[in-house]
């Protein structure tokens, strides 16, 4: 019993300092937007490595997911006799929730384990600590570029995504289904809100590349290391951020299109 | 060591540590050691694995604090300096890590490059010169173009101290810079960083379990154990020590004052199972 509870003071204390850690370093990270203003070269090659790479997964994914929509889609309103409400279906879906959703989920895949890894090894190799004896202030030089370039790439991301996934809903309802090409286009045009739709999607989107960001690069910053220890960052990184994202984005969409 | 190097007025001492105490998940790491290290000269820091001999280098550096006493580089009293403070004392501070800590996405001319990148507004062809300098310093001039993964641990080794001298540091600390080396290269670092002492005017600190090569280039050394220092002087008055430990340490036997065996029960209680 003594032992349970001990566990349980040691697994509070241990969670509530690395939150603490976690928010300190946050803070030193934004504060790294200074250097990037006099070095916007870091961000560059950070935004190709973590937005255009992830671009490949990103559009084929958007273009699989629009292609089943417009097909769950038809099939469900078909039934009703509105198949004409495809595409204003198809478009919620997407850029309300799927495209912000997934493509957070995806970039957690693909960027976010790589950051982790990244940012470990450079740790277990002294290479932030070698930094850090140079006087370079490894936050500054390494986790910031990389911060703002995941906040920046996240929501272009996420736009692809939903672009692409109409068009895949595009394909699938009017080229293989026969819905009426022009009622496809003209509801989704009329039925979907720029503020109330895509700004939400678009705020949804960076709140959820921060969240990424974050977890990543404070995982691999903080990460034990070895090779076991950066594996486990990886993973947690990957685990926590996918759940970060899906949590988060109930309370948004609460507060965004609920009545809560 | 050329005496016109040490300018007048300076403190004898670069580095002065009093009385410092320092412990990690409750394992007394030093238990009030003080020690100096004087300017110009190459100073050994000694011990066996684990007794935080690279702790302290790290402690000297800033990177972590110390629980108690004081520690001064260049006057200067490490736990209470500001990071900006800290940053830029280390500027004045060159460190080799025993892995290199090479950054592995830059080619070596580029690591060489990156301090002074980062700290001087010199031009390209400036900080071109000066790179190739310190690569012919090293004897790497030729593997400019290589990137990190492709040179031997020697030569890693070699492009970090090209590195660590990028900024003409008056004070440069070795992380066993001899482990894992074959004799060749361990003949190139110890020659190297004899005559980078001797000719830039620099003060050296190697932390080492490699005795008789470190031994070789010191001035003076310090042999750390469980915390306390047991033992200091010149190379001659290590190698004509009383105590049995030292004896044990310089000269590498394998049973001494420390044991060859873990503690265990007696052997044959053991193998016979009678203890259980």
């Amino acid at each position: 019993m003594i032992y349970l509870l001990q566990r349980l003071g040691r697994t509070t204390c241990n969670s509530l300092a690395k939150t603490g850690r976690s928010a300190f370093f946050l803070a030193h990270g934004l504060s790294g937007v200074t250097d990037i203003a006099l070095r916007p070269y870091l961000l560059i090659k950070q935004l190709y490595s973590v937005g255009v790479l992830t671009l490949l997964i990103i559009t084929i994914s958007g273009l699989f997911v629009g292609m089943v929509l417009g097909l769950q889609g038809y099939y469900t309103l078909s039934d009703f006799g509105a198949e004409e409400s495809l595409g204003v279906m198809v478009a919620a879906s997407l850029v309300r929730e799927l495209g912000p959703v997934v493509s957070a989920l995806l970039f957690a895949g693909r960027a976010g384990s790589a950051l982790t890894a990244e940012i470990g090894l450079m740790k277990a190799t002294e290479q932030l600590s070698g930094m850090e004896m140079m006087a370079v202030d490894p936050i500054k030089r390494i986790i910031s570029p990389r911060l703002f370039a995941c906040i920046l790439s996240v929501p272009l991301l996420a736009a692809i995504f939903s672009s692409i996934g109409v068009i895949g809903g595009h394909l699938v309802g009017v080229g293989m289904l026969s819905v009426d090409e022009g009622a496809f286009w003209s509801q989704m045009q009329s039925n979907i809100d720029f503020y109330d739709d895509i700004v939400n999607g678009i705020i949804k989107s960076v709140v959820f590349g921060f969240m990424v960001a974050w977890i990543a690069l404070f995982e691999g910053y903080d990460a034990v290391p070895t090779s076991e220890g950066v594996s486990r960052a990886t993973t947690r990184t990957v685990v926590n951020s996918s759940f970060s994202v899906l949590a988060l984005d109930f309370i948004l969409t609460a507060l965004m299109f609920g009545d809560i | 060591m050329i005496p016109s190097m040490e300018k007048r007025g300076q403190p004898q001492n670069i580095v002065s540590i009093k009385n410092l105490s320092f412990s990690r998940h409750d394992r007394k790491i030093f238990d009030d050691i003080s020690l100096q290290i004087p300017r110009g000269k190459i100073t050994a820091i000694m011990g066996p694995s684990g007794t935080g001999k690279t702790t302290l280098l790290k402690l000297i550096g800033g990177q972590i604090k110390a629980d108690q006493g004081e520690i001064k580089v260049d006057e200067q009293a490490i736990g209470e300096l500001s990071l900006s403070g800290l940053y830029a004392l280390r500027k004045k501070m060159g460190m080799l890590f025993q892995s290199g800590a090479l950054l592995t996405d830059l080619t070596v001319y580029d690591n060489v490059a990156f301090p002074l990148r980062e700290h001087t507004r010199l031009t390209e062809s400036m900080i071109r010169t000066l790179v190739l300098m310190k690569l012919q310093a090293v004897g790497l001039r030729g593997a400019r173009d290589l990137m990190p993964n492709q040179l031997s641990g020697g030569m890693a080794r070699r492009v970090a101290l090209a590195r660590a001298i990028a900024l003409d540091p008056t004070m440069i600390m070795y992380d066993e810079p001899f482990t894992g080396q074959d004799p060749i290269s361990m003949g190139a670092l110890l020659h190297l960083i004899k005559t980078l002492n001797n000719t830039l005017g620099l003060t050296s600190i190697i932390v080492s379990h490699d005795v008789q090569e470190t031994a070789a280039i010191a001035d003076y050394i310090f042999i750390l154990a469980n915390g306390k220092i047991v033992d200091q002087g010149t190379p001659p008055q290590i190698a004509d020590t009383q105590s049995d430990w030292v004896k044990q340490f310089m000269g590498g036997d394998a049973d001494g004052p420390v044991r060859f065996h873990y503690p265990a029960p007696d052997y044959a209680d053991d193998l016979l199972m009678l203890g259980k």
